[in-house]
């Protein structure tokens, strides 16, 4: 097809920036609180690296609840799972882990990685085929289906792998910092950085430059009529579901690292977190669940320094706040 | 005129709703066979269940001869049926560009097709990077009707293209779907407003209570009044 030229285009919505710019506003506003700028940038790092671990475990949720329209309680199973299945590669590969080579490092981080993501994404075909195919369209079955299918997964991992919580210690050459004056910035929240990003990249050049993103984005909007068009959005669907379930995964290893241990109700624990910044972002939105992770993460970090005890409700006033000003999320894109 | 597009004694149920109640007809190939009707009367429900969008429960819908009554609604549009819904239903988040992407299934857009579109509906080359959104009502059903025909169909269902337009858009639109008839689309049309109604079609069905009372041809419908009043309530006249 030749390029057509639009001569006389409609005028350009205005962009609605002002979501972007609150976790900017939010750090300069800490700056003053925090005092010591070291400390403002240890915080600032490690919220945008909490931030985009929480974006990779939720970006699948987002868009299965915008696509899909399915309440996926059972997404912190796959969470978990990805994370233990991670162990199965790390721990027997300990001395490949703990060697002083990075490359001998990550011969073993990648794969262990990329494992927990076949996992995660096989399972997430199961579920999406026994679990939730029979309950499209009935939200109370599906809730009760998934929190059953979570409860299940979390007692399976008890049976398998016991009640202790399992050491996941960092890579040798992913510990400590690299410092910079008085500031120290690790090198793990680094690395974790540096994925969420490329995983944010890829995820918007898919939906914004590919037909399969077109299909995605049109099937948020209206799923019929892209049926209607000829495109069978089941199988859609459950691309979606398997890639949410893998990115979910890859999230339980990272989380796994982070906090270098795993215990069966890691994912029972982060489902409240993950549906809260989805729902902060906007149901179905990529861009609005990315914001929505690091200020989820900011207010975590900022609040738990500044006012530990804050730091148990810190989650629920954000979600409070950004509801009363937007009631659907910092960018709707569905209109459920 | 073979027929192209055959019903015979379809149910289709809306919950506990009885909505078609044995819905038998015939589209000629080539021809435009309008579904006229009183509101509530099963038109839109006729063509979404066509579509596969919704079940018929009973009864047979054979496209050029093939059942497609148990097929899904991907299959239905693959062979060849296009759809323009009553509600429009364009992808507003997307551009005028992305929509017509989408809906060229089998292939990037072709040229002489867009420039054939372009030529009734200019609108649409004008706001091509601009989002479907942003369209004026007009302008979105032009666009829905776009995407209908960005490929060759087989069988184009529309269902009330002309409901809430401007007289402007609406002779715009007839006039569209005239050079569309005349390329020999066969057309499946529901529509209230008479003028496009008279305008547009060659064979006519009349609809009540999820059955068809009448069928035969446009002209015959327009030229008698009395049965207009008996079938529709009132004149077609009345209708615009």
């Amino acid at each position: 097809m030749s390029e057509i030229v639009a001569t006389d285009a409609l005028p350009k919505p205005k962009r609605d920036i002002a979501p972007l710019l609150l976790p900017l506003v939010l750090a300069l506003l800490m700056i003053p609180l925090v005092g010591s700028p070291s400390s403002w940038v240890t915080l600032t790092v490690a919220s945008l690296a909490m931030g985009m671990m929480i974006f990779i475990m939720a970006s699948g949720l987002t868009l299965v609840f915008g696509l899909m329209d399915v309440l996926n309680f059972g997404h912190g199973a796959f969470i978990a799972v990805g994370a233990y299945v991670a162990t199965l590669v790390l721990l027997p590969l300990a001395s490949w882990a703990q060697a002083d080579s990075l490359l001998i490092n990550l011969a073993v981080l990648v794969p262990a990685a990329l494992l927990s993501m076949g996992v995660t994404g096989a399972l997430g075909l199961v579920v999406e085929r026994v679990l939730v195919l029979p309950v499209y369209g009935q939200h109370l079955k599906q809730i009760l289906m998934t929190t059953g299918g979570l409860i299940v997964a979390e007692q399976t991992l008890y049976a398998l792998f016991g009640p202790q919580i399992i050491p996941m210690p960092l890579p040798a050459a992913l510990r400590g910092s690299f410092i910079l004056g008085d500031v120290a910035i690790s090198k793990y929240r680094l690395l974790a950085l540096l994925i969420g990003l490329v995983i944010f990249v890829a995820i918007e050049l898919v939906l914004n430059r590919t037909k399969i993103g077109l299909l995605i984005r049109a099937g948020v909007e209206n799923r019929e009529m892209v049926e209607a068009l000829g495109y069978r959005i089941r199988r859609l669907f459950l691309g979606v579901f398997m890639t949410g379930s893998a990115l979910a995964g890859l999230g339980g290893v990272m989380w796994g690292l982070y906090r270098e241990q795993v215990h069966a109700s890691i994912g029972d624990e982060l489902t409240v977190l993950v549906f809260i910044v989805v729902i902060i972002g906007g149901l179905g939105s990529i861009t609005g669940c990315f914001i929505g992770a690091i200020l989820v993460a900011m207010v975590a970090n900022y609040g738990g320094f500044l006012v530990p005890k804050l730091a148990l409700v810190s989650n629920i006033l954000l979600m409070v706040a950004v509801l009363m000003w937007r009631p659907r999320g910092l960018y709707a894109v569905t209109s459920r | 005129m073979s027929a192209l597009l055959k019903l015979t004694g379809v149910e289709t149920y809306i919950g506990r709703y009885h909505i078609l109640q044995g819905v038998d007809f015939e589209v000629p190939e080539g021809q435009t066979t309008m579904l006229l009707g009183r509101n509530g009367a099963g038109k839109t429900t006729t063509l979404r269940t066509i579509m596969g969008l919704w079940e018929a429960k009973s009864g047979s819908i054979s496209l050029a001869g093939e059942p497609i009554e148990k097929l899904s609604t991907p299959d239905i549009a693959q062979r060849g049926v296009g759809y323009v819904p009553e509600s429009m239903a364009v992808f507003s988040d997307l551009t005028v560009k992305e929509n017509l992407v989408l809906a060229a299934r089998n292939g990037p857009l072709d040229d002489a097709q867009l420039a054939w579109i372009f030529g009734f509906f200019p609108a649409l080359k004008k706001f091509w990077l601009s989002r479907a959104g942003s369209l004026s009502g007009g302008q979105k059903q032009m666009l829905s009707i776009a995407r209908a025909i960005v490929e060759p169909r087989k069988l184009l269902l529309i269902d009330e293209p002309t409901k809430g337009l401007a007289p402007a858009i609406v002779m715009s639109l007839i006039e569209c779907l005239k050079e569309i008839k005349r390329r020999g689309a066969t057309i499946l049309l529901v529509e209230q407003n008479f003028h496009a109604a008279r305008e547009l079609g060659d064979q006519v069905l009349v609809m009540d209570n999820g059955t068809i009372v009448h069928r035969g041809e446009m002209a015959a419908l327009a030229a008698d009044v009395p049965l207009q009043e008996r079938l529709l309530g009132l004149s077609l006249e009345a209708h615009q």
